[in-house]
């Protein structure tokens, strides 16, 4: 078993598309995937700064308000933070358009998969108000660029993001023995939230070499990592505590905190042999199923290992190892893949993908949240669920199979013949039964439905 | 399909009277209301997800430490009995506690320890083993539970929400439905559909639960009447429009009421937000509402059928004695349980308390844990279902020390 074009484009891609070729060889993924970023250049997202400025903006009204002198006064700005409010919110809807349109659209449908894969591995939410809307951009700035970089980088980038450090309360985390917890007599601010995932689901895995002095001393370590509206990231030593510290048997830091000293730490742990097997294990279930070839992740965890966690090799890897073109249909699409799919098999143009929020909604995300993957709200920082069974369900199903049934038609009007659709959306793969059933619908719209609803479709 | 009545009846009475229990007295127990289990007590398990703070639900306001480890999280509560005070967001539960149908079990736990991760904590919890199955883990300790029961049925057990429920997991066949979703097909597009899902069982199966389970939702949009695809189209729409917070609470509730008027004996749904690290006095009340409106839903829509049901809401651990700097609380270990129903002998908060003076606490910053929460489940569970002791000490709860029974069960 070896490289397919269809195969990958299915299994490491967004899916096959009426316009954009398959590559043709394990080195041709690599060739497009370290190339220029057509897709993010095409259908471009902002960065966090973008973010800062707008609730900055947002946070002065509001302040204004407070301060307003007369009841007028204050209602106009009360008005204005509410059209503030909305604008942002429909432009955020448009950076969520985007990374739609990408799927769909890019040729290199294997950043889109990896660079979701990264995103999902360091999950940070954006529900808290300083850093409200801004969980794309911190994909665009921490995960993206790093994609095909060093893991280090990444994790690095990640450690030092806004999101993140907001996410997991460690932007509010002070040292006990720090200068700011002395001038204010209390030693009770240090957070062990971002230092406890940071172990257990970005390195080392919950199975991994460490106990809660290790989470303790890591969350000692992390303090001072701050953020303003204004200044953006910054490391703060009057809010660190001061060193040094021990994890893993390694010592960390002096009396002078520094971020230095983090960083020294993140890339002992990133090239940790329990991180590369944890790293290892987690890409290849994402890619290829529930329960992976073991040859293959000792593979993938040697490669991370030999190379200093140099991605694009552990990728390499994945590409031409035989257990990863074992015959489709293997592991369930995750309802953005299958979404995303979906739309890639139809020859939508951009104009296809509806802009207004409440379009968008009705034939994205409103779905997505209904097959349980509401668009950036995983429930908790381990990320979405990878096993099968958690994404096939009663009612999952229901929403899968109605918007199979619903959105084409909404979107296009027109649907292609289902006979043609076929061929186009699983190419060579189709078994028997689905091409009679294509054949054998009484509407277009039923018989794209049923395409997309079958496993072969759902399954890649 | 449902068992008959006088055959369910008799397995019933056989096995309560083994056990001389107090099922086959009650007057409760009528054949005509035994259609599918083999009992006729309701269980709901609510799992509360992200670490329920016990500490700030069930107050130890008579504890001397307790204002100085929580400065501003002592105000506000409503006094239960003099040493303890609830949580002014689960005010609209009074009523219940003062009809002794609402209870509470304090400083129990898991036996989960020490690195406090929720997903390990969940896991555990819902596995219902020692942390030493981590990995391992299979399934669910009410699927166990089922797996040991006569006459189970597809519809005995429902997993409720969009929500994964590990505690029902498992050999043991359990029906598994949001409220807001439902499905209407054509009769060619459902029958293509089957034929192309044939050979694929997860997917054949999720579909034709489904298609079942829309059946009544779609039944009560037309009045029985056949639908045109235009007003399937219609009544999908409709009902695919999610509820959001305490309304999605109080959806999964109804929901779950119905079934368990039917004939569905065990349910159990999760509800999250409770991890609150940060600003804890405004982030818990939003939760604890959920939870509020939940157990309230039940007791309005379960009619009769509320003075057999025991309801049971459980996280995966407390959280720490102290306030962090940023007034929240971060990740502990003994919490506390809640129960609510019927069934129960509430108007009491239970377990045994363990102190909060420094040296009392679990690594001097935790609530000490005095008793395994599996224990009052498997007490609740003995006695609700007549299921003897050996079962649930080696298979539902394997490892558990039940110890005494608190008599939580009327």
């Amino acid at each position: 078993m070896r490289f397919d074009p269809q195969l990958s484009a299915i299994r490491f891609g967004c899916g096959l598309s009426a316009k954009l070729d398959p590559p043709a060889s394990p080195s041709a993924t690599m060739a497009l995937l370290q190339g220029p970023d057509a897709a993010a250049a095409a259908f471009p997202i902002p960065d966090f700064a973008h973010v800062r400025k707008a609730v900055f903006a947002y946070k002065e009204v509001s302040v204004a308000r407070k301060q307003a002198k007369t009841e007028a006064e204050a209602l106009n700005l009360h008005e204005r933070m509410k059209k503030m409010r909305r604008a942002y919110q429909i432009e955020a809807m448009g950076w969520a358009r985007q990374t739609l349109c990408r799927r769909v659209f890019a040729e290199d449908g294997f950043r889109e998969r990896l660079t979701f894969f990264w995103a999902d591995h360091f999950t940070a939410r954006d529900t808290k108000q300083r850093t409200r809307n801004g969980f794309l951009p911190y994909v665009e700035d921490s995960i993206r660029p790093h994609v095909i970089g060093r893991f280090a980088d990444m994790l690095k980038a990640v450690i030092t993001h806004p999101v993140m450090l907001e996410y997991l309360d460690q932007a509010y985390s002070i040292g006990p023995n720090s200068k700011v917890a002395q001038r204010r007599g209390r030693n009770d601010g240090m957070n062990e939230n971002l230092a406890r995932e940071l172990l257990e689901l970005h390195l080392l895995g919950v199975e991994g070499p460490y106990t809660q002095t290790d989470v303790r001393q890591l969350a000692e370590l992390l303090t001072g990592l701050r953020f303003g509206l204004k200044q953006g990231f910054h490391f703060q030593s009057d809010f660190a505590e001061p060193g040094p510290v021990t994890i893993l048997g390694h010592r960390y830091g002096d009396e002078t905190p520094a971020l230095s000293h983090i960083i020294e730490a993140m890339e002992d742990l990133a090239r940790h042999p329990a991180t590369a097997r944890h790293i290892g294990r987690k890409l290849a279930i994402h890619f290829l199923g529930d329960a992976p070839d073991n040859d293959l992740v000792a593979e993938l965890a040697a490669r991370f290992l030999e190379t200093d966690g140099d991605l694009p090799a552990v990728y390499e890897v994945l590409l031409n190892h035989p257990a990863s073109w074992y015959p489709g249909p293997g592991n369930v699409k995750q309802p953005v893949d299958f979404i995303g799919s979906a739309l890639r098999a139809l020859d939508l143009v951009p104009r296809h993908v509806p802009k207004k929020p409440r379009d968008l909604n009705q034939v994205a995300f409103g779905p997505l949240r209904l097959m349980g993957q509401a668009w950036g709200k995983p429930l908790g920082p381990d990320g979405w669920p990878e096993d099968d069974s958690a994404w096939i369900t009663p009612q999952r199903m229901a929403a899968r199979i109605h918007w199979a049934m619903r959105a084409p038609f909404l979107l296009r009007r027109v649907l292609p013949d289902p006979r043609a659709f076929l061929r186009v959306a699983l190419g060579d793969t189709a078994p028997k039964d689905l091409i009679f059933a294509a054949s054998a619908a009484e509407t277009r719209p039923e018989g794209i439905g049923i395409i997309l609803a079958s496993p072969q479709f759902q399954r890649m | 399909m449902p068992s008959s009545p006088s055959f369910t009846r008799r397995r019933l009475l056989t096995r309560s009277l083994a056990l001389g229990c107090s099922l086959a007295a009650s007057p409760l127990v009528t054949p005509v209301t035994l259609a599918s289990a083999p009992w006729d007590a309701r269980l709901v398990v609510i799992i509360l997800r992200g670490g329920l703070d016990g500490l700030d639900v069930v107050r130890p306001i008579g504890a001397k430490e307790f204002a100085g480890l929580r400065p501003e999280l002592v105000e506000g509560g409503t006094d239960l009995d003099g040493f303890f005070a609830l949580h002014p967001a689960l005010n609209g539960l009074m009523p219940l506690w003062r009809a002794g149908e609402l209870g509470m079990v304090h400083a129990v736990s898991t036996p989960y320890r020490d690195k406090r991760s929720h997903f390990d904590g969940q896991d555990i919890l819902e596995a219902g083993t020692d942390s030493d199955a981590l990995g391992r883990i299979r399934d669910g300790w009410l699927n166990r539970l089922l797996q040991a029961m006569p006459g189970i049925e597809s519809d005995t057990a429902y997993a409720v929400g969009q929500g994964e429920m590990l505690v029902l997991k498992g050999a043991a066949e359990v029906a598994n439905w949001a409220p807001d979703s439902m499905l209407a097909l054509s009769p060619q597009a459902r029958r293509l559909l089957e034929l192309v899902m044939h050979d694929d069982p997860l997917f054949r199966d999720a579909m034709h639960e489904a298609i079942d389970l829309s059946q009544t939702g779609l039944a009560s949009l037309t009045g029985g009447g056949e639908l045109d695809s235009a007003s399937m189209m219609n009544a999908m729409e409709q009902s695919m429009r999610p509820a959001r917070g305490a309304g999605s609470a109080s959806s999964i509730a109804r929901f779950t009421a119905e079934r368990l008027r039917d004939s569905s004996r065990i349910a159990a749904f999760s509800l999250s937000g409770f991890d609150t690290h940060l600003k804890q006095a405004r982030q818990l009340p939003k939760a604890l509402d959920q939870l509020q409106e939940a157990i309230l839903t039940l007791r309005t829509e379960l009619g009769d059928v509320w003075q057999k049901t025991a309801i049971v809401a459980m996280t995966e651990f407390g959280r720490t004695a102290r306030l962090n700097g940023t007034r929240g609380t971060d990740h502990g270990t003994a919490g506390a349980m809640i129960f609510a129903g019927g069934a129960l002998r509430g108007g009491r908060v239970f377990g045994d308390w363990p102190g909060l003076e420094e040296a009392q606490l679990y690594q001097r910053r935790d609530l000490m844990p005095t008793r395994d929460v599996r224990a009052y489940a498997g007490w609740m569970m003995r006695e609700l279902f007549g299921v003897n002791r050996s079962l649930i000490e080696q298979s539902v709860f394997p490892g558990v020390d039940l110890g005494n029974d608190p008599h939580l069960v009327l």
